[in-house]
């Protein structure tokens, strides 16, 4: 019992600064939703039941179409396709109790940002990835609805300093890592270089972002994996 | 928006987006010891965070020079050993000021 509380709340602890990542990343999508015509109980909505930032960001560029059922799930599809590898790759680490019901309530929560942190772990609880989704699910309800009521009132210069916070977040899940294990430095760079030929170039610069981040993440694992294997239990 | 609109868009986005998580976190009990599929899992969540990071960030801010330095001080804090949070608070403070400093020009 004792373990279950000191888990809960060591997830609870490393749930913060995510949380406070959501908040400025949600905070530009509750502004983006309505200045596109959405009520502010719709952005918070929307929030709360996907939590998610690419593919949300996208699914309100098509809802405001009326009828666009079909494209609606592809993008969401291969936009998010990336959580079934986290979650294939987080149900390895799954603590033998964190099982059947529990994995389809707390699956919910599997984002970008709660998945590194909770990768980080060498076993991974039930009450720790409770813990680890309370905060950051609070923050990306909350800013969505702040920035959804208040967004037009912060300065733009403010707007755009906070736009670069979620990016930094990613930056500081990275680069650690990155600068401890030299194969995972090459995977980056290979990473790095597929998603600027995205970016840039013709034809290939056409395709929707969520597809070429799909794209591109599976083909620089890929390379890793064939490269550079994982031989002990990482 | 119409409401009966928004709904059905708001349980397909919902739904796939749940689905896509659950169904294989589910399913997936035994323990994988194919050593492609391992380290392909490993490299992944870095994979897909790299692909979002650059180089959209560029062109998240006023600036693409303001979003540069913002990512490279980003980049220093992160290796220097300090937290998501004073990371991400960095690199905002790092775009604010540089922008400031744009202005003055």
């Amino acid at each position: 019992m004792l373990k279950i509380k000191s888990n809960f709340l060591r997830g609870l602890k490393s749930g913060i600064p995510i949380g406070l990542g959501y908040l400025s990343v949600s905070f530009t999508f509750g502004i983006m939703a309505v200045s596109m015509g959405f009520d502010w109980w719709q952005a918070v909505l929307i929030s709360m039941t996907t939590v998610t930032s690419a593919g949300q960001l996208a699914g309100i560029g098509i809802m405001v179409n009326p009828g666009q059922y079909i494209e609606m799930l592809i993008s969401q599809l291969t936009i998010n396709i990336r959580y079934s590898f986290m979650a294939v790759s987080l149900s390895q680490k799954a603590d033998g109790k964190f099982n059947g019901i529990y994995r389809w309530l707390l699956g919910f929560f599997i984002t970008d940002e709660i998945f590194a942190v909770a990768v980080n772990e060498e076993n991974v609880t039930r009450s720790f990835f409770s813990g680890l989704a309370v905060i950051p699910y609070l923050g990306w309800t909350l800013g969505t609805l702040a920035g959804a009521l208040l967004g037009n009132i912060l300065p733009d210069s403010v707007m755009s300093a906070l736009c670069i916070a979620i990016y930094g977040m990613f930056v500081a899940i990275i680069a650690p890592k990155a600068k401890k294990e030299k194969k995972l430095l090459g995977v980056v760079a290979v990473a790095l270089a597929i998603s600027c030929l995205f970016y840039y170039l013709p034809v290939l610069r056409e395709i929707s972002s969520g597809i070429s981040i799909s794209v591109c993440a599976v083909a620089a694992a890929a390379i890793g994996a064939l490269v550079f294997p994982v031989k002990e239990d990482a | 928006m119409e409401h009966g609109q928004f709904f059905i868009y708001l349980l397909i986005m919902a739904g796939s987006t749940y689905l896509i998580r659950a169904v294989p976190f589910a399913a997936v009990r035994k323990k994988i010891n194919n050593t492609f599929i391992k380290s392909f899992l490993y490299y992944i969540p870095y994979t897909v965070l790299t692909a979002m990071t650059f180089p959209a960030a560029l062109y998240a801010t006023n600036s693409m020079l303001s979003a540069a330095i913002g990512l490279a001080v980003a980049v220093a804090f992160a290796i220097w050993g300090k937290d998501l949070t004073v990371v991400a608070l960095a690199s905002c403070v790092a775009v604010y000021i540089s922008e400031c400093v744009i202005g003055l020009f």
